[in-house]
């Protein structure tokens, strides 16, 4: 091999190889927990948009940015999850007594089959928004690692007080979910 | 012998119809679904999602759907990720060809390279055979021509 090709594949090499590590760092950088990670240090990140086709009309839409200056629970739930039939009645119950301040309850129902998700609503007579995520689309962006996971976003569109990861009628979530719908409402303690 | 000849391609496309109607296998399907919950097929999977995916192949088949069909209504309901393998059409269709663009590509960088070595081991063999100094030759031959006799 000539001196001159042995530079052009030295060349290739090392470009190859730089590839590669941009690559590694940029999937790192994008492949964190979602804001779910910056709620964790305590920061107030914007709650990520979405726009998703609602379960109960097959051509209707809703997106986060519809209820802008609302404050939002927003849980993501499938109907296989057992934990999710246990605090369906409890999230129902929470947007009945809150729904006079202005306050909305949006389930994602995500990774589901969409004809179960709506028995499942009827069964716990859902009455709160329901979207439908069948692919998941929405989970990365949140930092959603399993069903059911609740956030709060208040009147200025912002993560607030814990997310909660499990039912939130448990006794180990009970605290941290009355809290959030207080954060959520701009009445923390 | 026209009639036997006749008779046999009879016999081979009622054969090809039959294998073009038969239904789906639920173990093949289950092989080339992905569980969106744990990323793996379902074959592979227990996660409750897998388990509901399965029942509804199963109800889909009996009900006397196509493979492709099937796989149409998952698609419809979890997105293209829950195919084990990308379709093979449109930008899906470029993770088939770059594997076989980069084999390709592999063997033409492999091809050359041997070449290379090889002209330039042939060319070494070449410039390893100087001539021989006269005088050096004259002694190596009166020192042979000493030992012979």
């Amino acid at each position: 091999m000539t001196g001159r090709a042995r530079t052009v594949g030295q060349i290739f090499a090392i470009g190859a190889v730089a590839l590669l590590l941009v690559l590694l760092g940029w999937k790192l950088a994008h492949n964190s927990g979602g804001v779910a990670d910056d709620l964790a240090k305590g920061k107030h990140p914007a709650a990520p948009a979405f726009e998703l086709s609602r379960l109960d009309a097959a051509d209707g839409k809703l997106s986060l940015a519809d209820l802008k200056g609302k404050p939002v629970i927003v849980n993501f739930w499938a109907s296989w999850c057992i934990p999710c039939k246990d605090e369906a009645p409890a999230l129902q119950k929470t947007y009945e007594k809150y729904r006079a301040q202005g306050l909305t309850v949006i389930g994602i129902d995500a990774q589901d089959f969409r004809g179960d998700a709506k028995g499942f609503t009827k069964r716990f007579g859902v009455t709160y928004p329901i979207v439908y995520d069948g692919s998941g689309s929405t989970l990365g962006k949140w930092g959603v690692t399993g069903f059911p996971e609740t956030f709060f976003v208040d009147r200025q569109g912002r993560l607030v007080g814990e997310r909660i990861q499990g039912g939130i009628d448990t006794e180990r979530n009970k605290a941290a979910y009355a809290e959030g719908v207080q954060a959520a409402l701009g009445q923390a303690q | 012998m026209i009639r036997l000849l006749a008779a046999g391609l009879a016999a081979l496309a009622l054969a090809g119809s039959a294998v073009a109607a038969a239904p789906p296998r639920q173990a093949d399907l289950e092989a080339e679904i992905v569980c969106p919950t744990c990323k793996t097929t379902l074959d592979m999977s227990t996660s409750p999602i897998a388990a509901r995916m399965k029942t509804f192949i199963r109800v889909r088949i009996a009900a006397g759907d196509s493979a492709e069909q099937i796989k149409a209504q998952l698609v419809d309901q979890f997105g293209p990720a829950v195919l084990a393998e990308p379709p093979k059409r449109g930008f899906d269709l470029l993770a088939w060809l770059l594997p076989l663009a980069a084999l390709a590509v592999g063997i033409v960088v492999v091809g050359a390279l041997a070449w290379t070595w090889s002209r330039r081991r042939d060319s070494g063999v070449e410039a390893r055979e100087p001539d021989l100094d006269p005088d050096l030759e004259r002694r190596v031959d009166e020192e042979l021509a000493r030992y012979e006799d």
